[in-house]
């Protein structure tokens, strides 16, 4: 199915660059209103405590003060993802430092910041849960008492402080250790990362007389954030409206709401518009984070490197509410085995409650935790039979045709592939580096493998012939930088053989744009781009249709020409522009041309005859992508400092229909991974967030990063994705913390189990050696 | 107003009177004040980079200036970087080599390479890299942040 327009697969520049490289793109905190007021929130000072009263007289008192509301003003209305256990503001308890209790609008932010300090709160402290391990302790205090009467998507029973339990389960484990020549077996440990999204969390809110409000703000899906501020204010969602100006980045931190349901509320208090943007400290108290795990793995396989059995328990720390953590536990064991062949399977996953910022989406989505701990335990098993670690996978490396965990036929997957170049790349541009390592500092290279998905849920897309035939595109989904609006925009291009010039790519609005299910877990290529197509195809057929009746001709024997014509096939001179279809469409006979494809994925599903699968929070999920890491590490010996001298990745992604965003995808994930694997943790201390701030939390900045980041480019087309694509947002950054890890193993002998990599965690490792 | 100071800053060649508390910084002044938005505010705290704007042709932080202390100050935005509609040499290579994803970071990187091509038209990607090391990006890796000035600087053919 490729394109002969040269649109896709070409890297038109974005229809947003110019207008961001102009400083004109309007984000949250650029949009003013007429008579606006600035909203402030009043956090809890406590990690779990009884909210016993509240007193709001002194901040109402404040000049310039116009509207103060607590957890008191609204009823008990909880919204969440597959539980619903949140309310718009903490009502009964709260369960984290920094958890929203109350917020204030008035006529200025220091006025509003101010008389937020004076709400005040009596709180009855209770003991806090700030670990895994106290969450399971027998004795441990109850986060959320009333978690039985939660509404949720799938009946799930808990003990304690579980927020959710999943197994999943092929072939005969048990049975299969017998078989093993060899076993290892690791336990290792992951951090809470932040997205770190450059924008901070904002939300402007408006009223109108019928009660309906509107909210501008980051998000990764306009519908989501309308069906979740409508659950928590208890309204219709027909109130609610969500519009999404220029995004700062999102990669998951934007995927549940932010401040938009507080933000409503006031305005809805005020009658009147109220803007609130966090600061960075806020943003990072109050948000949500990567979740921390805990994972211990059990790998068996014959001496002469085939996989035999995978047997595994990974724990994860889900914060005071459960936003995605049922989703990230089940994606993490779902992504468990990995690109390979192992035919026992049997891993268990459970997420807990505890009293710390909630954990929720953010790029890889229990993936990066998942694949941490098989490639480091692969490099662990290449190790104990002597084996390559690059030949161990490429010999259980999966095959298209075979099947995922599961049970789904994999019909795109071009992980040999990506193994092969990345490591022949890597090999040749070593060879020509001649620079030798500094003194005292060793270098070493290390690999993994990995694979993730790229559709689920449902997407829709409407394109519209214009009068003078240019072409309208609306599809609800986002873009937070990822390029989204363009490549959607190229697909329609393509199919209809119009420039980028003749295409308007509408905004999107929950009020106008078909619902798509939030542009997460590297959907929005494959989903809304396989609507995009159709409904382009749908709108190509009418056009050809009414070009038949003018042209006189079957319409088999017409085709489409590049600029907007339709001609009798071999004699361009008998053809009709769009412009003139479009005329004779809304003047004469049949009306407005107009193409709609929407649609729920449905890719062959989970086999239960193959897999048991229980509290697995996927319907289904497909469009397997797949992909291959490469590091070269330098480390430090006498500090234990390491740095990355030097990064190739290779990702199949079907096709790539804008070829640099592809590459920017692997070079921004490969990036923040590195962050992961190095040098981010969120540290807490008694329940308050310690490192709230980019002084103390450190990303990287270009001097930390190598020189080059080479991004190959797979094609092994899908056959039922847009033009054969894929997607490609999170596998950027799944395999770079274990391909660290193994690169410093390479290096110097020392096999950690835990991140972030810090020099002190490797300086340790490397005495011990 | 008590508590205001009144004075005159120029920005983008164009002189403003403004009425702010002495305490406003410039990152204030300009997007509130001024409503030049362009200037983005990351962390307000110095390190992000994302509010770099060109004080005589210097990168500095708007976040960490007083407004009032830029009086007599050439201060140039992103919106002082093209002209009438149209992006300079250097935003069109950015867009260009897509080294712009979400953005947010653009303006600040922007002005930090104006400020270094001013000096080095013909920097290296070590200057390159050195000059935008206090700029944090998210998105993009740097990657092509870096190869978009090294085309424009003959670094990178």
């Amino acid at each position: 199915m490729s394109g002969e327009a040269g649109i896709v697969g070409t890297s038109v520049p974005r229809l947003d660059a110019r207008h961001k490289a102009a400083g004109l793109a309007r984000y949250s905190d650029d949009l003013t209103l007429p008579g606006m007021l600035f909203g402030a929130i009043a956090g809890s000072p406590h990690a779990h405590a009884r909210i016993v009263a509240y007193d709001t007289s002194e901040a109402r008192a404040v000049p310039g003060v116009i509207a103060v509301i607590t957890g008191d003003d609204f009823g008990w209305h909880r919204g969440g993802g597959h539980i619903e256990d949140e309310t718009l503001l903490a009502k009964g308890k709260v369960r984290y430092v920094g958890e929203p209790v109350a917020a204030v609008a008035a006529t200025d932010r220091k006025t509003a910041e101010r008389a937020a300090r004076l709400v005040s709160i009596e709180y009855e402290e209770l003991a806090a849960v700030l670990s895994i391990d106290d969450a399971m302790a027998p004795d441990a205090p109850i986060i959320h008492e009333d978690f039985e009467s939660y509404h949720k998507k799938m009946p799930m029973r808990c003990a304690g402080n579980e927020c959710w339990t999943a197994s999943v389960a092929e072939g005969d484990v048990d049975g299969a250790w017998g078989e093993c020549e060899v076993i290892v077996e690791g336990t290792f440990e992951t951090q809470a990362q932040h997205h770190l999204y450059m924008e901070p969390a904002a939300a402007l809110a408006d009223v109108d007389m019928n009660g309906k409000v509107t909210m501008w703000s980051p998000s990764q899906g306009v519908h989501y954030s309308q069906h979740r501020t409508a659950q928590v204010l208890g309204l219709p969602m027909s109130k609610v409206r969500a519009v999404t100006p220029a995004v700062g980045g999102g990669f998951g931190g934007r995927a549940g709401p932010n401040v938009q349901p507080i933000a409503a509320a006031l305005a809805l208090a005020c009658g009147r518009p109220v803007k609130i943007v966090l600061s960075r400290s806020a943003d990072f108290e109050t948000m949500r984070s990567r979740h921390p795990s805990r994972i211990r793995l059990k790998l068996g396989a014959k001496r002469d490197g085939t996989l035999v059995a995978i047997e595994g328990e990974m724990l994860f720390d889900g914060g005071a509410y459960a936003d995605e953590s049922p989703a990230v536990s089940s994606f993490a064991l779902m992504m468990g085995r990995g690109p390979y062949r192992i035919p026992h399977v049997s891993i268990r996953g459970r997420a807990f409650y505890t009293n710390k910022l909630r954990a929720g989406s953010f790029r890889g989505f229990g993936n990066p935790q998942s694949a941490f701990a098989r490639e480091c335990l692969l490099d662990d098993l290449a190790a104990e039979i002597a084996m390559d670690p690059v030949e161990l996978r490429l010999h259980n490396a999966m095959k298209p045709g075979e099947r995922w965990l599961g049970g789904q036929p994999v019909a795109s997957c071009g992980v040999i592939e990506c193994i092969e170049k990345v490591r022949s790349r890597m090999a040749s541009d070593r060879a020509a580096d001649t620079a030798k390592p500094a003194p005292g500092k060793i270098r070493g290279i290390g690999f993994s493998a990995f694979a993730h998905i790229s559709s689920f849920l449902s997407s829709g897309a409407m394109v519209q012939l214009v009068e003078d035939g240019t072409i309208a595109v609306n599809t609800g989904a986002m873009d937070m930088g990822q390029g989204a609006d363009t490549i959607l925009a190229q697909i329609c291009a393509e199919a209809l053989q119009v420039p980028m010039e003749a295409i308007s790519y509408a905004v999107a609005d929950s009020d106008t744009s078909p619902d798509n299910y939030k542009s997460v877990g590297s959907r929005t290529t494959y989903t809304t781009g396989r609507a995009v197509l159709a409904a382009s195809n749908e709108v190509r057929d009418k056009i050809i249709e009414h070009a038949s009746e003018m042209l006189e001709c079957a319409a088999v024997d017409l085709e489409l020409l590049p600029g907007g014509r339709v001609a009798v096939k071999g004699v361009p001179e008998r053809s009709v522009p769009f412009a003139a279809v479009a005329g004779r469409s809304l003047y004469r006979t049949g009306g407005p041309i107009t193409g709609t494809h929407t649609f729920l994925f449905d890719g062959p599903p989970f086999d239960p005859a193959r897999a048991r699968l229980e509290g697995i929070a996927f319907g289904n999920m497909g469009a397997y992508i797949f992909g291959a890491q490469a590091v070269e590490v330098e480390v430090d010996e006498a500090t234990g400092a390491v740095t990355v001298t030097g990064a190739w990745v290779a990702a199949d992604v079907g096709r790539a229909i804008n070829p640099a965003a592809v590459e920017g995808q692997l070079q921004g994930g490969f990036v923040q991974g590195m962050g992961y694997a190095l040098t981010e943790e969120m540290v807490w201390d008694s329940g308050r967030l310690a490192n709230p701030t980019l002084m103390d939390y450190k990303i990287p900045g270009v001097l930390d990063s190598p020189h080059d980041i080479v991004a190959m480019i797979v094609e092994d087309p899908e056959p039922t994705g847009p033009f054969g694509a894929k997607g490609v947002g999170e596998p950027a950054l799944v395999g770079v913390a274990p391909a660290v890890r193994n690169a410093i193993a390479n290096a110097t002998g020392a096999r950690l189990a835990k991140l972030p990599l810090t020099p002190e965690r490797v300086f340790g490792a490397l005495r011990q050696r | 107003m008590a508590g205001e100071l009144s004075y005159s800053i120029t920005v983008n060649d164009a002189d403003h009177a403004v009425a702010a508390p002495a305490a406003a910084t410039l990152l204030e002044v300009l997007r509130a004040d001024l409503a030049l938005t362009g200037t983005k505010r990351g962390c307000d705290q110095g390190v992000c980079g994302a509010c770099t704007v060109l004080a005589d042709g210097k990168p500095v932080r708007a976040c960490l200036m007083l407004a009032a202390n830029c009086t007599g100050v050439d201060i140039v935005t992103v919106e002082g970087l093209g002209s009438g509609g149209a992006l300079n040499d250097l935003q069109e290579a950015f867009v260009a080599e897509g080294a712009i994803q979400c953005g947010f970071c653009t303006p600040g990187m922007l002005l930090s390479v104006t400020a270094l091509l001013d000096e080095r038209p013909r920097a290296t990607v070590a200057e390159i890299r050195a000059a935008i090391s206090g700029n944090l990006c998210r998105c993009s890796g740097y990657t092509k942040i870096v190869e978009a000035v090294a085309r424009l600087t003959g670094a990178l053919r």
